[in-house]
């Protein structure tokens, strides 16, 4: 099987979903002639032609915008917003238009876009080029929000949202792009040509939305992770010994209540980790969930491990970012309860 | 002065439609004087300053290249004239406000080249303790209203602080920069309407250096001359050799007299070339090293100065080489202090959030 960075197995996505579907359409900032800023599209438009993957001004709200009207009239437009920090100009129409426009029409009109941005941090990116702004999406009824950590579910979870009749905010961990990253950024990374997940089937599959997966079994206590911090857990697993169940949520809407449910009631401890900000964030949402279907079998309080509640800043990015040591006590504390 | 002809002649073609009848007055007396011409002490101001701004930004590259500086860092070589010239034509309690190619604002506004440097290397001396980076550094003091991440939101920011100048009766006008790329978000419209409406002083300079990342100009824009992107507002707008100091500074006379007056936005299309990549890694396919050589070889800002310093001025070689002295003195400095300054208290992480 072939092996993939996270780059390429979305170009590859991309590509496949071109290549079977003609009312898929490409665009943004910089995807077109130059194939995007992190490559992404690279090659598309020498492939498939200007018409079908082009450059946008730098207008997020044209861009969405337009994708939401291209898409009630039987487009199915895959477009990317640059960075995630920079969607907020298109919020208006993601909220208002795309996440409404099935609910309002009587299903007359549907909207099967899927807006793709890279996120998180671990870049020195600092405010404008690290947040993970996923709860303000999974905030809004009438979306599909996933985060893919790895190649291969980046990939068959692209060809599902590109594939699927409803709009889908498709994040993309920008420090997972080249490999894994368990938050020790003093070591070097391993490349996803030497990770298992970086092996992708050439051809079309897909992951099904909706569905987890738990990467590593274990039964002291459930970690519910997604993207970058899927790897950080793991890392934190391996360093205090606890035996942790590692969930990998995949998609946060629709989500896998039953996976979640059967580890929590199984282990009786849980905790939720995430690199966006803590209040509000969609850890709050989980640990509701858990204590809601749970409760029972809880033999401690869902922890969270989380960003800090401020902009995310240039310098101090190790003390901001939640690396393997904060979630490594996380687990402790769970375990001590 | 071949190029500021051209330019300004090209200034000309601009529609009569785009200018109130007011503003082509304006603009037909200046340029009957031709372009406007230095005196030495001018000409040697903007030398010191516009060289400072370019030592300083191949510092930061080389920083940048040690590992000093991480993240984003978008440096202003080659545009120098643009900044340096308006910032000539200000008075006292003007404002700035630009985006996130901003270490040649800050240094023509008079900020401590130190705690510039200090901010690309996230130590505490940095302007925002080192929080902001590269894109993101203020000063009360001298005006700077930032540092601005996200294109095109500073144009309605600049638009507000205009209203309070208006508000507050305080004669100042606020210079809004932006790029050719940030002109096509929208909300530049919604500023440019409300600036009209309530004939708020401020000056909007689109520093059109042909390039929004890799995308050229004519890729992005339906109406490439930028000067008239007011024209369905009636904001007035001309088409400036950003390159030349003196026509840089001249129009910046003509449209900040403009607000100041009262007679509202202005809009200054600066022709400018940036040399280096968009930000630090940035393969340039979307250029030739021709024309990023024609441009440093025959229109350059800096040496445009410095021929004149020789020929006109009769500078002599030590005397160019003090001012270059001091320049590298001042930089020099500022690469050694935010090399050494500390990174800021983890306990900094929470100051600032909310009072
Ligand atoms: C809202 C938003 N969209 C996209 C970006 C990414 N981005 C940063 S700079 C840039 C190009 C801007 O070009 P221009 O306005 O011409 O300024 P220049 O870089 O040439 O100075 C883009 C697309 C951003 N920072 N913010
Ligand atoms: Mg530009």
């Amino acid at each position: 099987m072939p092996r993939m960075t996270m780059i390429e197995a979305i170009r590859s996505a991309i590509d496949i979903a071109m290549e079977r579907d003609r009312r898929v359409v490409v665009f943004g900032e910089d995807v077109g002639y130059f194939g995007g800023v992190f490559r992404c599209t690279a090659g598309l438009q020498q492939k498939y032609g200007r018409t079908r993957c082009f450059d946008t001004p730098i207008s997020e709200l044209g861009i969405v915008g337009t994708a939401i009207g291209m898409a009630a009239y039987g487009l199915k437009p895959c477009v990317e917003v640059q960075f995630a920090d920079y969607v907020y100009p298109a919020y208006d129409q993601i909220v208002s238009e795309a996440a409404r426009i099935r609910y309002r029409s009587n299903g007359q009109f549907t909207c099967p876009i899927v807006i793709r941005m890279p996120s998180g941090g671990g870049i020195f990116g600092g405010q404008t080029h690290s947040q993970s702004p996923e709860a303000l999406f999974t905030h809004v009824c009438g979306l599909k929000v996933v985060v893919p950590s790895n190649p291969r579910d980046a990939k068959g979870l692209l060809i599902a949202a590109i594939d699927d009749p409803d709009p889908v905010i498709f994040f993309e961990p920008k420090r997972l792009y080249n490999g894994p990253f368990d938050g020790h950024h003093e070591r070097p990374v391993t490349p996803w040509s030497r990770h298992p997940l970086g092996e992708v089937d050439a051809g079309h599959f897909t992951v099904p939305l909706g569905k987890a997966e738990v990467r590593r079994k274990g039964d002291s206590v459930t970690v519910l992770a997604y993207g970058t911090m899927v790897y950080v857990a793991e890392a934190a697993a391996e360093e205090t010994g606890i035996d942790a169940e590692i969930i990998d949520l995949r998609t946060l809407l629709p989500l896998d209540l039953d996976c979640i449910v059967e580890s929590v009631r199984k282990t009786g401890r849980c905790v939720v980790v995430h690199e966006a900000t803590l209040t509000s964030g969609f850890g709050a949402e989980l640990a509701a969930l858990v204590q809601e279907h749970c409760f029972y079998h809880l033999e401690a309080p869902v922890g969270r491990v989380t960003g800090w509640d401020t902009p995310y800043p240039h310098a101090q990015e190790w003390d901001y970012f939640p690396g393997p040591a904060r979630v490594g006590e996380a687990l402790v504390r769970a375990m001590e309860a | 002065m071949a190029v500021a002809a051209r330019k300004a002649s090209r200034s000309d073609a601009v529609p009569s439609a785009v200018k109130s009848r007011a503003a082509r007055k304006a603009q037909s007396s200046a340029q009957k004087k031709g372009v406007a011409s230095f005196t030495k002490e001018e000409d040697l101001f903007a030398y010191r300053e516009m060289l400072l701004i370019r030592r300083f930004e191949e510092k930061a590259g080389q920083m940048y290249g040690m590992g000093l500086i991480g993240g984003f860092c978008h440096l202003y070589i080659g545009q120098e004239a643009v900044v340096v010239g308006m910032q000539m034509a200000t008075k006292e309690g003007d404002q700035v406000i630009t985006g996130y190619r901003d270490h040649g604002h800050m240094l023509a506004c008079g900020m401590d080249a130190k705690g510039v440097m200090a901010e690309l290397t996230g130590r505490r001396g940095g302007y925002s303790k080192g929080k902001g980076g590269s894109m993101h550094m203020f000063s009360k003091e001298k005006n700077f209203y930032g540092g601005h991440g996200i294109v095109g939101a500073q144009v309605s920011l600049g638009t507000g602080i205009a209203f309070a100048n208006r508000y507050r009766k305080n004669d100042a006008v606020c210079l809004t920069y932006f790029g050719d790329g940030a002109a096509n978000q929208g909300q530049v419209y919604e500023s440019f309407n409300m600036a009209e409406l309530w004939k708020l002083p401020v000056v909007y300079i689109i520093e059109n250096n042909r390039y929004a990342m890799g995308t050229a100009v004519s890729r992005a824009s339906a109406q490439t001359d930028f000067s008239k992107r007011g024209a369905s507002f009636n904001i007035p707008g001309e088409q400036v050799d950003g390159m030349d100091v003196r026509a840089v500074k001249a129009a910046g006379e003509r449209a900040i007299e403009w607000a100041r007056s009262g007679k509202g936005p202005y809009i200054l299309e600066m022709q400018t070339y940036r040399y280096r990549g968009h930000s630090m890694s940035d393969p340039a396919k979307y250029r030739s090293k021709d024309e990023v050589q024609r441009m440093r070889e025959e229109h350059d800002p800096i040496e445009q100065v410095r021929r004149r310093l020789i020929d006109q001025w009769k500078l002599s070689e030590d005397e160019l080489k003090a001012v270059d002295a001091k320049v590298r003195e001042i930089v020099n400095e500022a690469a050694e202090f935010a090399t050494n300054d500390p990174e800021p208290d983890a306990a900094e992480l929470y100051t600032d959030v909310l009072r």
